[in-house]
This record gives C-alpha cells, structure tokens and sequence, in this order.
C-alpha cells in the first residue's frame, strides 16, 4: 500500500503540472534525425538484430543494423533491453469513420445505395477523431479505414495514424474497393424466407452485381479507346462510378469481399474466378479453416481475428483462435485485424491469440506489420523495419502481443509522436482527483 | 449419424448423472495463485470432496483421490464474471420501467454450450444477469458453471439475491423514446426509483397493517373484516432492496447519474451495492470508496455510445488506487473466455499490481456477489472451483488446462472433444448456414439490451449489429 502512495505521488507530481489545462493534445512532436540504439530489433523482412541501431532521417529510416557511426546532429535514443518493432497495420476497422456507433450523425462508413464504388473513406476520415491517439500510442500506426454498407460499399483507404489532415495521412487514397456477395442459404434462424424466395433473391442479386461489373468492363473499355485516340470518336460521359471502377478491373486497387461463412467463402471463390483481373482479398473468413486449400489454391489473402465465438454449436471452442493458423499453413496470406473502431488497439491481442493457437510468434507478427502491408500494395513504405522505408515504428518493453507489455515510444512517418491520448489524459487528471497545487 | 447421437445421448445422460457430484483431486507441484495469500511456489491443493482440505508441500494423496502433476504449472481460483448473460433464455422484460419481480431464476438455459467454451477459458461462475432496458429490472441468478446440470444444479447455493437497476441511455431510450412514458430524462430515472421505493414502503405498511387486522378479525370471530391490501410481489422485492436483502447491482456510466443512486440509496439506507459497466466510475472514484459502494468494469471498452465517450480504459486502475473494490466483467459470451487478459490490461493501462488486477477476476466480483466465503480465493475450506494454467494467467500464451468446480473437472484440454453439446435441436441444418450460432465478438458492445431493440424497430436493431 505504501508504494502505491508513492507511485501516486510520484505521478501527480509528474503529471499533475500539465495535466489541468490539457484538453486537447497540445505536446509537438518531434522531428528530425533520430538513432535508436541498444534495441533488439524486429525487422520482419531480414530477422532479428541484437542491441541493433535505426537510424532516422526525416520521413524516412535510413539505417537498420548492427554498426553505424552516429554524428552528432542525431537525437539519440537509448532503448538497450527494449524492442523495436515496425508500426503495427490494422487491415479492418471503421476508425475515423466512426466516432460513437449508437449515435447516427456520427457514423460515416455506411452511405445509402447498394453500389458506391465512388465513395472514398478517405473523404469522411476524421484526423481529429478521439479514438486515433487512442490507437497509435498502442503501436498501430496505420489501419485501413472502410465503409460497409450495401452491395459496394466504397473504397476503403490505407491512413497513418499521425496528421492534421486526410492528405497528409493517407498512404493509399484508394486502398481497396470493398464489397460483399449475396448468400445462396439462408442467413440464419431468424430467417423466414422459403427456399425458393432465398434462391430467387440469390439469382436477381448475383445477377445485378455481374450486369455492374460488365457495365464497368464495357465502360473501361469505352474511355480506354476514346483515351488512346479521340480523333473520330465522341467523347462518352462522364461517369463517376463507372469511373471509379476502372482502376479496380484493372487490379490495381484491390477488392475487399466479406464472408464468413464456408459456403460464403466457397461461392466467393467461385464468383472471383468468373472475374477476371480482380485482385481479391477476403474479410472476416471466420470459417476459413473448413476451406483453407480452397483459398490458398485461389490465392486470396485473407484478413481474419480470432476474438469471437465458434460459429457452430458443434465446433470446438478453439477454432476461432486456430483460424488464422489454419489457414497460413494451408498457404493463405494471413493478415491479423481488430475487425473494431475504437479499439483497433487490440489487434495485437488477436494475434497472441493466433500466435499461441498455431500460427506462431514470427507469423503473427508479419500478419500485423509486413502481410497487410504487402495485400494492400504499401510494402515498399510499410511492414518491415528496412532502410529506404517509411519510419513507422515502435519501442516497447517487451513482446508487443501481450497485453502486460508497454508501447513506450511511437514513430510515425519519420514523427516522434506525444505518448498521450484522451484515456491518458483523463487518467492523469483522475488518478489523484482532489490533489490541489501549491503553486504561487 | 445414428451412432453419434446415441454416443452424445450417453455422453448427456453421464453429465446429467454426475453433475451434482462433489469431486477429489490433488494437484502437486504448481505455483498456486491463492489472491488472499500470495504466490506459492511448488505447492500442492487437495480438494476433497468439493473442498479445499488443504494447501501445503508434499500432501499425500488420500486412498482413491486422483493426483495430478502441475509442475511448472499455475493454479489459480476458478475466474468468476460479475456481469453476464451467457445461457439466459431471455434477457429483458422491457415493458414497464420497474420490473422488481421478473427472475433470471427463469430463464436459465442449462443446454448453452457456451458455458463449456467459458469453463475453457478458467470461468467458474457466472452472475445471469437480467438486461438494462428498466430502470428497476429482474433479478439475477449466480450460477456455478456445473456444465450438464439441470437449471436448479446450475445455481449458486445460498448465493445472495441479486437484482438489476440501470441509469442512463438504455431506460430513457427504452421508455422514454420507445414507449413515450417516463423516463426519458435522467431526472425521470431518480423519480422512477424513489417514488417505487415509497410506494412499496407505503404498501407495506398498509399491507402489514392489514394482516395484523385480520389476525385480529380471524382470532375474534366478530366485527367487521377489513378491506383486504392485495400482495403485491413488485413491491414486496422492493422492500426487501431496502432491508437489505438483494444485494444492487445497477448499470450505470456517468458520473452524475453514479452519485444520483448514491444519494437516493443513502436516503433509504440501503448499502452494498456495486455499479455495473460504470465507465466514468472514475471520475467520482473518492466518493464511492467513501461509501463503500463497489464496481464492476469493461477493461477497455469505450466510445460504442454517447455515455461512453468520455471514459477511459485506465478506469480500473483509478478506482483500484482510490481503495475501491472493483471487478473486471465481461457482458460478453466471447469476452468472459479470455478475462484472464481482460484483467492483464488493468496492469498495461494504470501499473496495478498483477495480484490486484487478479483479484479483478476472482475475490472481487465474489465479494460483490456475496460469495466470498465460499470462492474466489485459494484458501482452506473454501470451495474447489479452480483451474490448472499452462503458464501465467495473464500471458497471452497460457491455456487454461483443467477447470474444476467443487472439486470436480468439467474441462480437460487433452480431453477435449468437438462437439460438447448437451442437448441437440432435431431437425437442425448448419452446412446451409441455416441455424449458424450468432458469432460473438468484442463489438457485440450492448448485450444488456437484448429482447429489448424490438421497442425501437428494425432500424435500431440493423444499427445494433
């Protein structure tokens, strides 16, 4: 008990000098040339390094090893005993796009209409959303932001989670075109539709979606012509959506399909091979292990959790956590998710869970950092700690999967981020409410 | 498929048979995790029959009681949820703002296989809670996870009374905004309670009043009988709050509307109680430690509604600093099988001690249940509700390997079928995804509004999801 008065002196003695005008975070951070030294480095791509050295310099690392001559001009860090690992990326949240779910005027991810491939997350990202500080002091420093609502939902998009604006955040503007496919069965016990009305609905839905694809294809195909030589031709409206879809059916941007279910995941496999050209990922797959080869041989990345209840009463409670597991020694890409908004911070929970259910320590940390990055086409400024890359990263006191370890220190785009955020603030505030100050 | 139901129907017919029983066991060599009395190193357990007989080194098992080697193992006492709806049948009688006589004793579903998912994860006993759609809601049932017991095998023994109250967003919502009566303000939600409080009072006088007359009417023989005051079990439970009798367990987030109860509970002498969720417990964490008044906390949820929004996952470590006795819950079927990590975040955010963050999940939310004496701790004469750790508890690679309750091992990791269902509904289809489980996952925020999301149409219900 004494020491916990202690540790409470010490504190508010630490924090209670700022703490009272802190409403918002007002701490700069810093910027420059940094060496982090002493560290065990996790690099992802090229191994481990022991009392390693980073080197950063501006936006960007520009050392990773064992010796390097530090001049002056750098801020040196001293992490000896601590990790340095590279920022995690959570592939599957609403963050930014949803502030406080029950409250409507809030949400932002889910417009009306069943095909909106020309609405942007990016548009509606909210830099100054409470829940972002929130999760980069945790060691997620990018997530990929999405909507979800009707057949197309819109293009999801790759954000740092540092900035004063979408524009400066955003590392892919268009990061995945996000979708879902109607279900052939039945969506569960509540239900009521017969058979006959389910597989109608099925072949009408199925229908509209191709009839949208081919409409986008014959579109593409349209510009294309008139872009390559306009002479003689009339120059065809313009269409937004349309518009939207070309760099989709060209497999530049990738699309995002939700399915969870082994049917689901079967038909969606099929429905991509009758595609062609799309570069297609999987979202939520919780019953992927059923279907692994299947998914590995169609070469679909997948971005899966493992924090949720077996989807069948006669599955054994592990599966969830095994999931990601399965799926990676069948062959898929395995990326690691919060599948969450405001506690995106907790994908690296998801993944100790898949790490101590099979998947293993290294693999579930490149389905946080180097997996995601390389799904979403970022991995030449994301997921590893290498010179040349964007420096992302974090220093913490231990393995970054367990829920004891602290995240001591976070780069983000070559930034030394301020470590405060609403839930440190309201707990420097708290903690030792009715201490009053001495101050003249 | 003929075999398989024969062999689940034997499998049933044995849970059933032995689920009352008081098991024996020895565990040696682990490191035992007792709450009340630190870490021992290399140390044995004996439980017999449903028993701690004793903690010590070297214990010789007695004739016929299975020892199990737990080198390099951790023993600690089986995880206890202060804030669940796991196998509740139905969760809210939502169609009036006080429903005081409605029990969870009645809707227990003893079949849910979740409870064998949540013994899994090291969970002994639960709190069924009813939901928070009322102001003044059912009353809960503790229940021991006795998976393969029937409803009555399921409950806590002499476990205290419990009911239900809520503040806030989820009874103004339900009744003021769903059904346009009171409350639709959290001015109405402190008038829905004193004026239920007085009412039952006043009933009980009259009704006492009565019943005294009619003695006296029935032991005469002559005069006039007098006008009969009807029982009237609402009110009854009501005073039995009062007196003390049930122990309060209210949903609750703001800070305002925490000190509102406080006050309101104050006035009618009411003591131990504990706020449930309670997300800005904090805030007022001097004044609930001065009048004893407990909580029960989210380890880190926040934002998923208005009231929430200004909260923070350090909560538990303020209040625990303030001297307040507060547990970790889960309100979650897929959250109350990993608590153990839930608790191991109160030392991330906060720096409280990993025993402190233990007694989260353990002595706490029994003390708040009222069944301290019997668990929630590893002592001589308590009750034999442990599970045996791979490693540490809090580390994200520990499994719970066994789980006993009353001595007896409902989970066994290396014995650990598939399929544990109980009970098999006929005609059931899940290759067509026909009758999918609803998956639970951390984002399932509001579980204490279940049955009641119907009040506010589908829209409501879409956006619940």
């Amino acid at each position: 008990m004494k020491k916990l008065n202690i540790f409470i002196v010490v504190a508010a003695l630490l924090f209670g000098l700022h703490a009272a005008a802190q409403a918002q975070i007002t701490e700069k951070p810093g910027f420059g040339k940094y060496a982090i030294t002493g560290a065990t480095i996790h690099t992802v791509t090229n191994g481990t390094i022991e009392s390693g050295i980073i080197l950063i310099d501006g936006n960007e690392i520009s050392f990773v090893g064992k010796n390097a001559k530090i001049t002056d001009d750098y801020a040196r860090i001293d992490a000896s005993g601590k990790h340095v690992y590279p920022g995690f990326i959570d592939g599957w949240t609403a963050l930014g796009l949803v502030e406080v779910s029950a409250v409507a005027v809030t949400v932002d991810n889910q417009e009306l209409g069943d095909f909106n491939p020309h609405m942007y997350a990016f548009t509606a990202f909210n830099p100054h959303s409470a829940s972002v500080p929130v999760t980069r002091v945790s060691g997620v420093t990018t997530v990929l932001s999405a909507p979800s609502s009707g057949i197309i939902a819109g293009k999801a998009a790759v954000m740092d989670l540092w900035g004063y604006s979408p524009d400066s955040m955003a590392v892919a503007k268009s990061g995945a075109l996000v979708m879902e496919l109607p279900s052939s069965t039945g969506g569960g016990w509540w239900d009521d539709r017969s058979e006959e009305e389910i597989k109608k609905e099925y072949e009408q839905e199925i229908k509209e979606i191709n009839d949208f694809f081919e409409k986008a294809r014959f579109y593409d195909r349209m510009v294309s012509a008139y872009e390559g030589n306009p002479s003689g031709k009339t120059k065809p409206d313009h269409d937004p959506r349309m518009e939207a879809m070309r760099e989709v059916l060209s497999g530049e941007v990738p699309v995002v399909i939700e399915v969870g279910r082994e049917q689901e995941i079967l038909e969606a496999i099929k429905w991509t091979e009758s595609q062609e050209g799309l570069n297609v990922i999987f979202a939520g797959v919780e019953e992927g292990w059923r279907v692994a080869e299947e998914i590995a041989e169609a070469g679909i990345p997948v971005l899966t959790t493992t924090l949720y209840t077996p989807s069948r009463d006669y599955d054994n409670y592990q599966r969830p956590y095994q999931n990601p597991g399965l799926m990676a020694e069948a062959g898929v890409k395995v990326a690691i998710v919060s599948d969450d908004t405001e506690n995106s911070r907790n994908a690296p929970f998801e993944a100790g869970y898949a790490a101590a259910y099979g998947l293993g320590k290294e693999e579930a940390i490149k389905a946080l950092t180097i997996n995601p990055a390389e799904i979403f086409g970022v991995d030449d400024k994301l997921g590893s700690l290498e010179a040349g890359k964007q420096a992302n990263l974090f220093i913490s006191d231990g393995d970054p999967l367990q829920p004891m370890t602290n995240i001591e220190q976070v780069f983000i785009k070559g930034y030394k981020i301020p470590m405060d955020s609403r839930h440190i603030q309201l707990y420097e505030e708290f903690l030792d409410r009715d201490a009053v100050s001495t101050e003249e | 498929m003929k075999k398989l139901t024969l062999f689940l129907l034997i499998v049933a017919f044995g849970w059933t048979a032995q689920a009352q029983e008081k098991g024996s066991v020895l565990i040696q060599n682990a490191t035992v995790i007792t709450i009340t009395d630190g870490d021992l190193e290399d140390t044995d357990v004996l439980i017999r029959d449903g028993i701690i007989e004793r903690i010590g080194k070297d214990l010789n098992a007695p004739r016929g009681v299975e020892t199990i080697d737990a080198s390099g193992k951790y023993v600690m006492p089986g995880i206890i949820d202060a804030h669940s709806h796991l196998n509740g049948v139905d969760i809210n009688e939502p169609r009036n703002p006080v429903t005081a006589e409605v029990t969870m004793e009645e809707s227990v579903d003893p079949n849910e296989v979740g409870i064998y998912h949540s013994l899994a994860g090291g969970v002994t006993s639960i709190h069924l809670m009813h939901g928070s759609a009322n102001v003044i809601g059912g009353q809960g049932e503790t229940l021991k996870l006795r998976y393969g017991a029937d409803q009555e095998g399921l409950k806590f023994e002499d476990a205290p009374r419990t009911i239900k109250f809520a503040l806030g967003e989820n009874p103004t919502r339900v009744h003021g905004q769903g059904n346009s009566i009171q409350p639709r303000t959290r001015m109405g939600v402190e008038q829905i309670i004193r004026n239920h409080f007085d009412e039952a009072l006043d009933y009980k006088r009259k009704r006492e009043a009565y019943l005294e007359a009619k003695q006296g009417f029935d032991r005469n023989g002559r005069g006039t009988p007098p006008v009969p005051v009807a029982k009237n079990l609402r009110y009854e439970i009501l005073n039995d709050i009062i007196e003390g009798e049930i122990l309060v367990h209210c949903h609750s987030y703001r800070a305002d509307e925490i000190l509102m109860l406080v006050r309101v509970f104050n006035d009618y002498g009411i003591e131990n109680y504990t706020f449930q969720h309670a997300n800005e417990a904090f805030k007022v964490a001097p004044e609930l430690a001065k009048h004893g008044a407990h909580t029960s906390v989210f380890s880190d949820w926040w934002a998923y509604k208005f009231e929430v929004y200004y909260s923070t996952a350090y909560n538990a470590s303020i209040l625990n600093a303030n001297g307040v006795i507060n547990s970790i819950n889960s309100d979650n079927d897929q959250l109350q099988r990993t608590l153990n990590h839930e608790a191991a975040k109160v030392v991330r955010y906060g720096n409280t001690s990993v025993n402190d963050a233990l007694k989260m999940i353990t002595l706490h939310p029994a003390i708040q249940l009222g069944i301290d004496d019997r668990v929630g701790s590893i002592e001589e004469g308590k009750d034999g509700d442990v599970a045996i750790w791979s490693g540490h508890p809090f580390d994200i690679y520990s499994k719970a390997e066994m789980t006993f309750v009353d001595g007896k091992k409902y989970f066994d990791l290396a014995n650990d079928a598939d399929d544990m269902r109980i009970h098999i509904e006929p005609g059931t289809k899940f290759e067509d995804g026909s009758h999918m489980r609803e998956i639970v996952s951390r984002r399932e925020a509001d579980a204490c509004l279940q049955d009641a999301f119907i009040l506010f149409g589908e829209q409501s219900a879409q956006q619940h999801n």
